[in-house]
C-alpha cells in the first residue's frame, strides 16, 4: 500500500511546515495584524515583481504599489513593529518588509485596510492554539474519568457515564453563546479566548472517556492483567502499566479528530461575531466579512483563511484515517 | 408667534390645476362607481401608462392585515398600501399635506382641528366613506383594550384627544393640550370600514379579524390597492382598487399598476439576487456593497440605482452615565468617573474619525454627523452646528486640561492614576457597528486608551442598556419615524423610555439635562414654526456641546428600481420607494396577459 505511507508523510510535513510558520508568525508577518491602514481598504494582493515599471530587471524583488513610483525594493530583516515571540520576548526584526510608504500586502487587505497576510499567520495562533489546548483537556480530562469508570465499574461507572450522555446531549453552541453573554466586559480578547478553549475542552470530554472506558473494561479482563493483580499489583500500577497503554492509538485517533473539530467551533462562534473579540486577528473573525455575498463575489483573497482551515482540517483527518488503518 | 394669528388653513392644495379643475375632470371622466360629487384628489406627478404588474420583495411574511393591531413592519408596509389617512406627510417635502381630508383648520391655541372630509369617496369594497367612518376609526384607535400602537401617538401628555362629528363629511379634533405639529399624527392612521368591522369591536373580536387568511371581499381600505390573494410563505398580491380617489392630470383614475406583489425573502442579499435576475423590480433599502455590486453588474448597472441621500438613521457612541449599582458593578461605577466628565466625552469626540467611518463602513455613502439631527432632516437640522474634524491634538488638549496625563508607554491616566480603559458593547447582527467599533477602538489606541469590543445579542445588548445598566459604552443607532422633532422625544428628555444613557431616571442628572427637558416641552406646544424651530436648534447645541449621544454617522438611503419604472420618487422617509406606489407606472406599454404573474417588460 504504496499510499498509505505516501499520504502521511505528505500530511505530517503539512502540517509540521504550517506549525512551525505560526509559531513564528510575529517573525515572518511584515506588520502589526492590528495595523490599520484606512486609505486602503480590500486591496487585492500585491504582487512582487522582478521586472521594474520600465522593464529593467533586477534581482532584488520589487512591490508594485499602486500609482505610486518608484517600485520598492523587498527588503529582508527589517525592523519594523514590536512582537513577542510566545508571549515572552520581545522583537522588532521581521524577515521581509518594504520602506514606508510602501506597504506590502501579499494576501491584500481586509475591510480596514490590514494586511491579509499577517493577520492570516497571528490568527493561526489563536485557532490553533484553541484546537490544541482544548484536545489536551477533553484528552485529559476523558482519560482519567474514562479509566475511573471502566476499571473500577460500579456507581463510578454508572454516574461517570450518565454525565457524559449528559454532555453528550449538551447543544454546545448556545452553552457558548450563554456563556459568552455572562463574561465580563473588561475581558482582553486573548483572555476571552482562553475561556472559550476551556469551555470547549471540558463539553468535549465526554466521547474519549467513553472510548477510553470500554478499552480498559475489556484490559482489566485479560489474563495478563489478572495475573498481575495475583502477584499483588495495585490497581494504580495495573492502571498505568497495562490497561492505560492500550487507549494511546485510540487517544491519538481521538486527537486528529478533535483538533479539527475544537478549531471550527471557534471558527462557527468568530464568523457569527460572538467568538475571539476586535482587533485580535483569529481564523473564525477573519471570516467573518465573508457573511456579506458582495465581498465574497469581490474579494476572493478574503477566502485565503477558508483555504487554511480547509487544508489544516484535511491533514488532521487524514492522519487520523492512517491511525484507524494502522490499527487493523 | 402663532398665537397672533387666527384660525389658519394649514392645509391648502397647491399643485396647479387646483381643486375645481380636478372636480370637473373627475365628473366627467371617472367611471367605476364615481358619483358626481366624487371630490378627488388631482395628483401633481407625471401622466403614466395604466397597467403591469409591480412585484417587490418584504424580509418576512405580514403578520395580519389588521391595522389596528399590526406592529410589524411588513404587515404596516402591506397595509399603508391598502389603506389611506386623512392627512399625508408627503415623503419628498417633508410637509403635511391633504388625503381623505381635503383641508382643515386650526384654533388660536392649536388644540382644535376641524377637518373637512371628501365627499363621494368609496372603500375599496364599494361602500361609501362618511364622518362616521372616521369617528369608528378613532373610537377603535382609542379603545384601551385593543391596545392598539397607534394609541400612543394619539395621547398628548396624559390623555388622549376626542373626536366628534360636525356633520356627515367634517370632524373636530379636540388636544388635551396644544401640540406643535399636530397634523402629523394623522399620517400613516388607516380609516377603517365601520360597516365591516363595527360588528366585529362590539364583540369585543377586533383583534381576530383580517388576518392572512380572510377572504379578499371582507377586507376593505381607502388605498390604492386592495387584497387579491395570498400564498403562505410565498406572497401577498393586492390588485388595483378601482374605487381609489386619486386621479392623475388627465383624468385618468389611479393607481397606474394593476397589481402589487410583495414576496417573501428573507435575506438581504438573497432579495439583490431575486432583483438582479429581474424577478423582483424594486429593492427598498441595500446596503452599499450590494448597491455596488448593482452598479458593476452587467444586467442592472442601467436599471435606477439610487443614493437619496442621508437618511434619519443616526449611530452614535454613548457611556453608561446613569446610576449604576455600585456594589454589583464596582468597575462601572469607578468608571463612570470619567464618562461623566463632558471633557472626557468631548476628547473621546473629537479623536474619532468619522470620516474614515463614512468611507470604510458605508463606502462613502453616509454623512458624517456631529449633532443628532441628519442633514437628511432639511426643516429641522440645525446648521450652525461646528463640524471639528478628527483631531488627536485637541483631543489630547482638553483631557490634560482636565487632569488626565499619560504614562512613558502613551497609556492615558486618571488624576488617580489608574489606567483609561473601557468596553463598547455592539450588536453582533450588525456588521456596520461592529465595523464602527473596530475603528473607534484604534482611534482611541492612538490616545492611549485600551477599548476592548464585545459584540452580543441585540437582545442581551438592550437589556444590559435598558435593564441591568451592566455596560461602559455601546454604539447603537435610531432612526425612523419622522422629521419632526417630536417623534424622538422618548429619547430626549430625561424621563423618556428610550433616554438611553441613562434611562428610567426621576429627575435630570445634570443642569443640561434640564435644560434639555425645559426647550424639548417647550418646543413640543409652541406654534409658530420659526420659534420652535429656534428652540430645537437649542436642544441640537446644547446635545452636541454635552454629547450625551456621540453621534457618528447618518448612512444614506440606497434603493433600486428597475429602469423603466416611471415616476419612481424614493424618499428618505418610510416607505422609501412605495411611498407614491398609487403614481408607479411602466413606461413601456404592458402587454395585457403575458405572464401568470406579471406583465412583461421589455429588456
Amino acid at each position: 500500500m504504496k499510499q498509505l505511507v505516501l499520504v502521511p508523510r505528505l500530511t505530517t510535513t503539512i502540517l509540521i511546515v504550517l506549525h512551525v510558520t505560526i509559531l513564528l508568525a510575529g517573525f515572518l508577518a511584515p506588520y502589526d495584524p492590528a495595523m490599520q491602514n484606512r486609505t486602503s481598504p480590500l486591496l487585492p494582493p500585491i504582487g512582487v515583481h522582478f521586472v521594474d515599471t520600465l522593464g529593467v530587471f533586477h534581482l532584488r524583488p520589487l512591490v508594485r504599489s499602486a500609482g505610486r513610483t518608484p517600485d520598492y525594493p523587498l527588503r529582508f530583516f527589517v525592523s519594523g513593529s514590536t512582537y513577542r515571540f510566545l508571549g515572552l520576548w520581545t522583537f522588532r526584526t521581521h524577515l521581509f518588509g518594504v520602506e514606508e510608504p510602501g506597504r506590502l500586502f501579499l494576501l491584500g487587505t481586509d475591510e480596514f485596510g490590514r494586511d491579509q497576510f499577517s493577520r492570516i499567520l497571528w490568527g493561526g495562533q489563536v485557532s490553533l492554539l484553541i484546537g490544541w489546548l482544548a484536545t489536551l483537556l477533553a484528552l485529559g480530562i476523558g482519560l482519567a474519568l474514562g479509566s475511573v469508570a471502566g476499571f473500577f465499574g460500579g456507581w463510578p461507572d454508572a454516574a461517570i457515564m450518565r454525565g457524559a450522555e449528559l454532555f453528550l446531549a449538551l447543544p454546545w453552541l448556545y452553552l457558548l453563546l450563554a456563556v459568552r453573554a455572562f463574561l465580563p466586559l473588561s475581558l482582553p480578547p486573548h483572555a476571552t479566548a482562553m475561556i472559550l478553549t476551556v469551555i470547549i475542552g471540558i463539553v468535549g470530554w465526554a466521547r474519549p472517556a467513553r472510548l477510553v472506558r470500554g478499552i480498559v473494561l475489556s484490559a482489566r479482563e485479560r489474563d495478563y492483567v489478572s495475573a498481575a493483580r495475583g502477584f499483588g499489583a495495585s490497581s494504580w500500577h495495573l492502571l498505568r502499566r497495562h490497561c492505560l497503554p492500550e487507549t494511546y492509538t485510540v487517544l491519538a485517533t481521538q486527537a486528529t479528530l478533535l483538533i479539527p473539530q475544537f478549531m471550527l467551533a471557534e471558527v462557527a462562534l468568530s464568523f457569527i461575531g460572538l467568538g475571539v473579540g476586535e482587533p485580535a486577528p483569529s481564523w473564525g473573525n477573519l471570516l467573518a466579512p465573508l457573511r456579506q455575498i458582495p465581498i465574497l463575489a469581490s474579494a476572493w483573497w478574503m477566502m485565503a483563511p477558508a483555504m487554511l482551515v480547509m487544508v489544516t482540517s484535511w491533514c488532521f483527518l487524514s492522519l487520523g484515517d492512517v491511525f484507524v488503518h494502522g490499527e487493523t | 408667534m402663532a398665537k397672533h394669528k387666527p384660525h389658519h388653513v394649514v392645509g391648502r392644495v397647491t399643485w396647479n390645476g387646483g381643486m375645481a379643475v380636478a372636480l370637473l375632470l373627475c365628473v366627467s371622466i371617472a367611471g367605476n362607481g364615481a358619483t358626481g360629487q366624487e371630490e378627488v384628489l388631482t395628483s401633481g406627478a407625471e401622466t403614466g401608462i395604466p397597467g403591469g404588474a409591480l412585484v417587490v420583495t418584504q424580509r418576512a411574511e405580514p403578520k395580519t392585515l389588521n391595522p389596528v393591531i399590526a406592529l410589524d413592519a411588513p404587515s404596516r408596509e402591506v397595509i399603508r398600501r391598502m389603506t389611506a389617512d386623512l392627512i399625508s406627510i408627503n415623503r419628498q417635502t417633508q410637509q403635511t399635506e391633504p388625503s381623505l381630508a381635503k383641508s382643515w383648520t386650526v384654533s388660536k391655541d392649536g388644540r382644535e382641528f376641524v377637518l373637512e372630509l371628501r365627499r363621494g369617496l368609496r372603500f375599496s369594497d364599494g361602500h361609501p366613506m362618511d364622518a362616521d367612518d372616521v369617528i369608528f376609526t378613532f373610537q377603535v384607535y382609542l379603545d384601551e383594550k385593543l391596545h392598539s400602537p397607534q394609541r400612543d401617538l394619539l395621547v398628548i401628555g396624559e390623555h388622549p384627544l376626542t373626536v366628534e362629528k360636525l356633520g356627515s363629511y367634517r370632524v373636530r379634533f379636540h388636544l388635551p393640550e396644544s401640540y406643535a405639529a399636530a397634523e402629523r399624527i394623522f399620517d400613516s392612521l388607516a380609516i377603517l370600514p365601520r360597516h365591516l368591522l363595527e360588528g366585529a369591536w362590539r364583540d369585543g373580536k377586533l383583534s381576530e379579524v383580517w388576518s392572512l387568511n380572510t377572504a379578499p371581499a371582507s377586507i376593505a381600505g381607502m388605498g390604492p390597492f386592495r387584497l387579491k390573494e395570498y400564498q403562505p410563505g410565498e406572497r401577498v398580491v393586492l390588485e388595483k382598487n378601482p374605487y381609489y380617489w386619486k386621479v392623475d392630470r388627465r383624468g385618468n383614475r389611479l393607481p397606474y399598476l394593476d397589481r402589487l406583489e410583495f414576496r417573501f425573502v428573507p435575506a438581504d442579499d438573497a432579495q439583490v439576487v431575486h432583483f438582479m435576475s429581474r424577478e423582483t423590480d424594486i429593492l427598498n433599502r441595500v446596503s452599499f456593497r450590494n448597491f455596488e455590486l448593482l452598479h458593476n453588474e452587467e444586467r442592472t448597472k442601467d436599471d435606477q440605482l439610487r443614493d437619496v441621500g442621508p437618511g434619519l438613521e443616526y449611530n452614535f457612541l454613548f457611556f453608561n452615565l446613569g446610576p449604576v449599582d455600585s456594589q454589583r458593578f464596582p468597575a462601572i461605577a469607578r468608571r463612570q468617573a470619567w464618562f461623566r466628565d463632558t471633557s472626557f466625552r468631548r476628547a473621546i469626540s473629537a479623536a474619532l474619525d468619522r470620516e474614515a467611518i463614512v468611507r470604510l463602513v458605508y463606502g462613502g455613502h453616509a454623512t458624517p454627523l456631529w449633532g443628532h439631527v441628519s442633514p437628511g432632516n432639511r426643516l429641522w437640522q440645525n446648521t450652525a452646528l461646528p463640524h471639528p474634524p478628527q483631531s488627536l491634538e485637541r483631543a489630547r488638549q482638553i483631557l490634560g486640561a482636565a487632569g488626565f496625563r499619560w504614562n512613558e508607554n502613551g497609556r492615558l491616566l486618571d488624576s488617580s492614576g489608574g489606567h483609561v480603559e473601557f468596553s463598547i458593547i455592539v450588536s453582533a447582527s450588525s456588521s456596520e457597528r461592529l465595523q464602527m467599533a473596530t475603528l473607534i477602538q484604534d482611534d482611541l489606541q492612538n490616545l492611549g486608551i485600551r477599548v476592548q469590543v464585545v459584540s452580543l445579542e441585540f437582545r442581551a445588548l438592550l437589556d444590559r442598556v435598558l435593564n441591568s445598566k451592566e455596560y461602559e459604552a455601546c454604539i447603537l443607532g435610531l432612526g425612523g419615524g419622522d422629521v419632526d422633532p417630536n417623534s424622538d422625544m422618548n429619547v430626549w428628555l430625561s424621563t423618556g423610555g428610550s433616554h438611553l444613557w441613562s434611562p428610567g431616571q426621576q429627575k435630570p442628572i445634570a443642569a443640561w439635562e434640564a435644560e434639555l427637558d425645559r426647550l424639548e416641552r417647550q418646543q413640543m406646544t409652541t406654534l409658530d414654526r420659526h420659534e420652535r424651530k429656534l428652540l430645537y436648534d437649542r436642544v441640537q447645541q446644547i446635545a452636541a456641546e454635552n454629547l450625551p449621544l456621540i453621534c457618528l454617522v447618518s448612512p444614506n438611503v440606497l434603493v433600486a428600481a428597475r429602469q423603466d419604472l416611471g415616476n419612481f420618487k424614493p424618499s428618505i422617509l418610510d416607505h422609501y420607494t412605495l411611498w407614491n406606489v398609487e403614481q408607479l407606472y411602466w413606461r413601456k406599454p404592458v402587454v395585457a396577459g403575458a405572464g401568470p404573474n406579471k406583465g412583461v417588460k421589455p429588456q
